[in-house]
């Protein structure tokens, strides 16, 4: 593979081969974050400095204006209260539905449970322009006067959060399913021979015990709901409407001649994701690693 | 995946956990199953089946009744006369060889690397993985501000950003895919390494010891044992990466629409509902070819995964 995983692991107390390989991956690590970096940097300075000088400059001034201007300039409050308001329902949603297929599936052996977790797990791993044509028709052909306010499913956030809902179950219920199998079943049998009912067994009983499965799912899917840019670009046509990841592009081309600007009000975008990221790093690692079969 | 309990005790409970239910149990069950069923497979598979139908007619949207039956005139169409489609499906194809054969074998490596209890190892995982956590149409953004003509940063390093100097990264069609190429290898070394890593954690450590004990060197020990080993993390590495390739959308559409030379068969089947003329029939089509790449993917994969789920 390479010179730095052929050299011998030595036991002395110098270690030429750990100190060339914190070299090599200090390295590399900044090398991956040079691009975040670089675009910090742009955004931190202004319009006219960079214009004068070249990009590639010493900066006199760096403040925090493109992110004020940006924020303001293209309301920003307005395009994330409209990604939490289909984000939060979605997220909620996907995990009560996939953890109800989950419970019957790997609870009840109706012998139709492994061909029902094909179908979701096949159906999650579809290109989504696979689906698209005709789930733009079907939104179009929805009549729901007086539901959202375009009388329709297109257009409308709730729209968004059932296409998410039904494409991102899949894969919660392939891990949610796994997860309650590795769970003793004679917890179940227990309380069913005690004359609980299935909803109990299901709510009280089995889904306190998925609670770092679906810690770790709802943030996964919170981060993957919020990236979200082709549901909204394809189901959404009024920019009003449009979550914060798809405004993003009808965002830049109102300041499409200040790239410093373009770089604060995308770095802005990626803020909430990468608090999430941060805050619940452990919880996200293991949702992906968990059921690993996600593109 | 956690493993799968023992299998006869399972029917046995399972049989058992049968006989108990009441009438009200046995509605709720289906309930529970049903509603997220009829959701999913509504939008999704009903929806994948009216692409291969639509495929066969030309419709305008308007009526039901305007459907009407082509047969193969829309596969015809586009299979000889689009100059886009070809080419769609050679970027297709480029870009999964690009992932497999660079930023794959690198996320790789870089999981070994950090899976030698090293120092800092969490702070080097959290650089590499930051561009899988950040959407992609913000990477986007972030990659333009490389590449632009004018004032990107490339062009600013080695002065070609003077007019009549341009390198256009971003326009020119024999740079263009490579420059996106860039910014999506980027993206999905951390991706793999990510998924490399927990490969790396389920091996036994007593194989590497008994390795050593016989001699090996660390680059023999990885060939002759560890990897062998990663065989269910390199089937899904392999999966995830096709999927990745039929899937790349959001990073080309940032970059330029998908103009010349980066066209994708997700952007063709797109732009044909977002652009001007919208044909419903000849869309499909293009979605039923992606449809047929990708299961020829997927079945496979499924049947592997749960075969070996109901033998354990």
């Amino acid at each position: 593979m390479s010179t730095v995983s052929a050299l011998p692991e030595q036991r002395t107390p110098i270690r030429p081969a750990r100190v060339l390989l914190h070299v090599f991956l200090a390295g590399t690590a900044l090398a991956w974050l040079a691009p975040l970096l670089w675009a910090i940097f742009s955004a931190l300075r202004p319009y006219s400095e960079t214009s004068n000088r070249g990009y590639v400059s010493w900066p006199h001034t760096l403040n925090l204006d493109n992110f004020t201007n940006a924020f303001e300039q293209s309301d920003m409050t307005h395009y994330f209260m409209n990604t939490l308001v289909i984000a939060v329902p979605a997220v909620l949603l996907t995990l009560f539905l996939s953890s109800m297929v989950a419970f019957y599936v790997s609870r009840f052996d109706f012998r139709v449970n492994l061909f029902l977790l094909l179908v979701f797990t096949a159906g999650n791993l579809l290109p989504q322009q696979v689906i698209i044509t005709p789930l733009y028709r079907m939104y179009l052909l929805t009549n729901l006067p007086g539901i959202t306010a375009s009388g329709k499913l297109y257009d409308s956030a709730l729209g968004l959060v059932l296409i998410h809902v039904a494409f991102q179950s899949g894969f919660c219920a392939f891990v949610l399913a796994n997860y309650m199998r590795s769970l003793p079943h004679e917890l179940t049998e227990a309380a069913l021979v005690d004359g609980a009912s299935v909803w109990r067994l299901y709510w009280q009983i089995t889904l306190p015990l998925c609670k770092p499965a679906m810690a770790a799912l709802a943030t996964l899917l919170s981060i993957w709901i919020y990236n979200d840019f082709f549901w909204a670009l394809v189901l959404i046509s009024t920019g009003e409407n449009m979550p914060i990841t798809s405004a993003l592009n009808n965002l830049s081309g109102q300041y499409f001649t200040d790239p410093n600007l373009v770089a604060a009000g995308s770095l802005l975008t990626a803020i909430p994701t990468l608090l999430v990221y941060f805050a619940l790093q452990k919880q996200f690692v293991s949702g992906l690693t968990l059921g690993s079969a996600k593109g | 995946m956690p493993p799968p309990g023992r299998a006869s005790e399972k029917k046995r409970i399972q049989r058992g956990h049968r006989r108990l239910l009441t009438r009200r149990d046995r509605i709720t069950l289906a309930f529970m199953a049903g509603v997220p069923t009829v959701l999913h497979v509504l939008l999704v598979w009903v929806t994948a089946l009216a692409s291969i139908l639509l495929a066969f007619t030309s419709w305008d949207g308007i009526g039901f009744d305007s459907i009407k039956w082509v047969g193969l005139d829309n596969f015809k169409q586009l299979f000889t006369d689009n100059p886009q489609f070809w080419p769609a499906v050679e970027h297709n194809v480029i870009w999964f060889v690009v992932l497999i054969l660079i930023p794959t074998p690198f996320g790789l490596f870089l999981a070994v690397q950090l899976d030698k209890k090293i120092r800092f190892s969490r702070v080097y995982q959290t650089a590499f993985f930051l561009p899988v956590v950040i959407s992609l149409a913000c990477i986007g953004f972030v990659w333009q501000l490389i590449y632009n003509p004018d004032t990107g940063l490339i062009n600013s390093l080695i002065g070609a950003n003077k007019p009549g100097h341009y390198i256009d990264w971003i326009g020119d069609p024999n740079l263009n895919l490579w420059a996106v190429l860039v910014a999506a290898s980027w993206r999905h070394t951390g991706y793999m390494m990510i998924l490399y890593l927990a490969g790396l954690k389920s091996v036994d450590p007593s194989l590497r010891e008994a390795s050593a004990l016989d001699g090996a060197n660390e680059w023999q020990t990885f060939k002759n044992v560890i990897f062998p080993t990663l065989r269910p993390t390199n089937t899904i590495v392999l999966v995830v990466t096709i999927i990745e390739a039929l899937r790349a959308f959001d990073l080309v559409f940032v970059f330029n629409k998908g103009a010349q030379g980066t066209e994708l068969l997700s952007i063709l089947v797109t732009n044909n509902i977002i652009g001007e003329s919208s044909r419903i029939g000849y869309g499909s089509a293009i979605a039923v070819v992606l449809l047929f790449i990708s299961l020829i993917v997927i079945i496979p994969y499924l049947i592997a995964t749960f075969r070996k789920e109901r033998s354990a």
